[in-house]
């Protein structure tokens, strides 16, 4: 009966085909590590929030007069709405956890590097449009932070010269943060974004599935054809559009193999995520502030406000800055040097396990500045704190410029032919 | 490097508590399980509070069934408005006269203890003092020159700030260390002190009407998740013999 | 790579017990996204008992309230319109009220607890249409039949008590809602007598 209806299937869409090409004779390098879950996590958290996100829009108000009140009722009148809410409240900051992780695991790991560039740079568009999402996710609620807050980021377009001030009005559609400006968020954030979303991560996989994956060793597991003996062949049978081409080493089918690891990943990542969930959805403050509680008055601002975590990095940046329009430069300039580190690492061998101390010290910095601003990004602007997000600025750009000299001519450690797992 | 590290551990601490309130916070020992504290600290909430402070996003009957009272008590003695038992927590006060009686909008409290914390509502309905200057005549040690009369002043009397002397880097200084009431009021500092924590309570309950099921569903679901967890992790080695 | 042997029984009791946790999380986690469809507190409350005042309802008056966003009516029936019930049961399709149309306490050949007052649901059963009342009238689209409830939409016919005529679109009799009287002169519509 199953088997009549693959058939029937397979004779008008190629079902098993994908299934083979993609999942169960897809060669996968054999030493994944823990960092290589954060791509299915990500996927698993999208999806979270696509569903959840359709849920909430069919109890949500998108109106200045409305929209708090109806977060208010989907959290105390309908069935199980807190549970919705939270679940798409924790998953937008999972989202980023996901994200930063996966994205250092391909620096850690040079998956940037030839012949990944498009890879990451597709990954690097998906960060740009994740974060526009969640922007504008936040002023949803329309509490006190969610007004504020995207007062301040809209803001940021008025540093551009000569066009910034209608630059401005024009995004907001009025003279402030207003309905206008809530409805326009409101269709971008459920439907215009998601979508692009959607096309880039699929963009992100095809490209993916074109060179395959890089590993921890940052060793090419597709060896030119002929050049590998049989018996050294893995026992697995690979599509043949990847044995077609190259011999494969190393690897193993994603299904059942890694599937199955990732399941197990997904287990770990599920008890972080439903702690947050049932046991702190505000996490300190952190996911959801105390004062988006209150709703939007445009008439007075918190006493402190801070972006959401997850631009915390990049929000300190822009206020180390002195000067608003360089504050602003800079800010998009740590994205847009992430997004070029293809071409400012010039260096051949992938791995940092065979890079040079120079360079894991360099990445090391690199990380804890992205922490320390983070968390200077949520203190207020003191003069001491000004100057500690001054260093960790600088040491943020400094990566990209000692990488791009030191890379030319590093002294490495000898790459491995063949991948190094027990 | 190392020195750099240094520097920023002895920050982070200013850093902290730089936008932190003046007046220390007590801590409120809040028990949610406690229906007995929650229902005296609603009926405090609809006898004293409810005049200004709406709670207009949670509803009657949600509290009567959260709380456990029946639904007949509850119309009877916790519903002054004339509002249906389902209806939402409202007052019939005009927002515009408020603004014009008090100088501000008065806020509602559905969500004051998301806003403001536990600890803050139970140390602010503890520190009025008296204060000429006022209009009302009381200012408020954790929100000064807070624009709210002491409502609650037949219970707790008129209290005045009180101050000792300490030595503090090697001079005598007067240092706040909380109110003294006239003893005017009907309850005692200690019965007082019940009852604002018993009013926190049920602004906490306000806030996050669901969170003992929430804490509850929580523990249920890391139990299946540790079974979950468990059975892929062996089943992900039992799959990963092949490789071996 | 050795070629250790399989334990295939191991393997799939694993499998099998894995799925079936797995799959019991993913019902699970369907639940709120169905239960969240239910009516909310909100509607639940707006669609509470509404209390009927019938003192001054004159005999042939319909006395009309909102009921769970529907139209309910009360009907002060006159002697005249309750002789009438018994001249017509032949040309009904369910004189007797078989169908589960009403709630047992209003099965009988007035539809109704107090003879006099008739309580239903002014829906039609046919599409949705709300019927008209017509005091005096009906013999218009009924031959000697003086009071009923006519709809406007498709044409269909209910007697005084609510029951549908034959050879019209209408399958069933006129729904009557849960609803008993708290004192002489007020109807509780929406829910039952002693129900909490």
């Amino acid at each position: 009966m199953f088997k009549r209806f693959v058939e029937w299937m397979d004779a008008r869409i190629p079902m098993t085909k994908t299934w083979n090409i993609h999942l169960a004779q897809y060669p996968a390098p054999k030493n994944f590590n823990m960092w290589y879950v954060f791509g299915f996590l990500a996927t698993i958290v999208l999806i979270n929030q696509i569903l959840t996100g359709i849920w909430l829009t069919m109890n949500y108000v998108p109106s200045a007069e409305g929209a708090f009140a109806s977060v208010e009722y989907i959290m105390r009148d309908v069935e199980y709405g807190w549970l919705l809410r939270y679940m798409h409240s924790t998953g937008a900051s999972a989202f980023f956890v996901v994200v930063y992780l996966h994205m250092f695991r391909g620096m850690m790991y040079g998956s940037y590097q030839k012949p990944r560039e498009l890879i990451w740079l597709f990954g690097m568009f998906i960060f740009l449009v994740l974060m526009a999402e969640a922007f504008m996710g936040y002023l949803l609620p329309w509490g006190q932070m969610s007004y504020w807050g995207a007062q301040v980021i809209i803001s940021l377009f008025g540093a551009i010269p000569v066009i910034g001030d209608d630059l401005t009005l024009w995004i907001r559609g009025d003279y402030v943060i207003s309905g206008a400006t809530l409805n326009r968020f409101f269709a971008l954030h459920v439907i215009a974004l998601p979508l692009v979303l959607v096309i880039l991560v699929f963009l992100h996989i095809v490209a993916l599935h074109e060179v395959g994956s890089n590993n921890p060793d940052g060793v090419d597991t597709k060896k030119p054809k002929g050049s590998v003996p049989d018996e050294e062949k893995p026992k697995f049978k690979f599509h043949e559009r990847f044995t077609n081409k190259k011999d494969i080493v190393d690897s193993i089918p994603f299904y059942p193999y890694y599937i199955l690891k990732d399941m197990f990943g997904f287990g770990i990542f599920l008890f972080f995520f439903c702690y947050v969930i049932f046991f702190n959805p505000e996490m300190g403050g952190f996911f959801l502030e105390p004062p988006n509680f209150e709703p939007a008055n445009p008439l007075k601002t918190p006493e402190y406000i801070a972006p959401v975590w997850y631009f915390t990095p990049f929000y300190a940046i822009l206020r180390a800055v002195p000067d608003k329009l360089f504050g602003v430069i800079l800010m998009f300039a740590a994205i847009a040097f992430l997004a070029l580190l293809p071409w400012l690492d010039r260096g051949r061998v992938r791995s940092i396990r065979y890079r040079s101390l120079l360079h894991k010290l360099n990445l090391t910095v690199f990380a804890i500045s992205f922490v320390v601003l983070g968390y200077l990004g949520t203190q207020p602007a003191t003069p001491v704190a000004t100057v500690f997000a001054q260093i960790f600025t600088f040491l943020y750009f400094a990566f990209f410029g000692l990488l791009w000299f030191y890379s030319k001519r590093e002294k490495t450690k000898p790459v491995p032919e063949r991948v190094t797992s027990k | 490097m190392k020195k750099l590290l240094i520097a920023l551990i002895t920050l982070i601490p200013s850093l902290v508590f730089a936008a932190g309130p003046e007046v220390p916070l007590d801590k409120a020992e809040v028990d949610l399980h406690d229906k007995a504290s929650l229902q005296r600290g609603a009926q405090l909430y609809m006898n004293y509070c409810l005049g200004c402070h709406q709670l207009e996003y949670h509803r009657y009957n949600r509290t009567f069934e959260d709380l456990g009272i029946p639904q007949e008590l509850g119309e009877k003695h916790l519903q002054f408005t004339g509002n249906k038992a389902g209806d939402l927590i409202t007052n019939n006060m005009n927002s515009d006269s408020a603004a014009n009686w008090f100088g501000t909008a008065v806020p509602d409290l559905t969500n004051v203890a998301r806003v403001r914390g536990a600890d803050w509502i139970y140390t602010y309905l503890r520190s009025f003092y008296k204060d000429e200057s006022r209009p009302f005549g009381v200012n408020n040690a954790v929100f000064p020159n807070v624009g709210m009369p002491h409502v609650l002043e037949e219970l707790q009397g008129l209290p005045e700030k009180t101050y000792e002397e300490r030595m503090i880097d090697g001079e005598m200084k007067d240092v706040y260390v909380g109110i003294k009431t006239d003893g005017n009021g009907r309850l005692s500092e200690s019965e007082y002190d019940q009852a604002m924590l018993d009013l926190t309570a049920f602004l906490v309950y306000t806030g996050e009407p669901m969170l003992l099921e929430q804490r509850r569903m929580g523990w249920f679901v890391f139990g299946f998740l540790l079974v979950f967890t468990i059975l892929a992790w062996l089943l992900k080695k039992e799959f990963w013999k092949d490789l071996k | 790579m050795s070629n250790a042997p399989v334990d295939k029984g191991r393997r799939r009791f694993l499998t099998v017990a894995t799925s079936v946790v797995g799959g019991a999380g993913a019902v699970a986690v369907a639940v709120p996204f169905i239960r969240s469809w239910n009516p909310s507190a909100k509607a639940k409350n707006a669609g509470a008992p509404v209390e009927v005042n019938i003192r001054k309802a004159e005999p042939g008056q319909l006395v009309r309230v909102k009921w769970r966003g529907k139209p309910v009516w009360v009907v002060r029936r006159t002697p005249d319109m309750l002789e009438g019930l018994s001249k017509v049961e032949d040309r009904l399709r369910d004189p007797n009220s078989e169908e589960p149309q009403q709630p047992e306490y209003a099965q009988n050949q007035h539809r109704s607890i107090k003879e006099e007052f008739f309580v239903a649901v002014g829906i039609c059963t046919h599409l949705g249409c709300s019927p008209s009342y017509l005091e005096k009238g009906m013999g218009d689209h009924v031959d000697g039949v003086e009071s009923g409830f006519f709809c406007p939409c498709h044409g269909s016919k209910f007697d005084i008590a609510g029951r549908v005529f034959e050879s019209v679109p209408a399958p069933l009799n006129l729904v009557v809602p849960p609803h008993y009287f708290i004192d002489e002169n007020t109807i509780l519509v929406g829910e039952d007598k002693g129900q909490a």
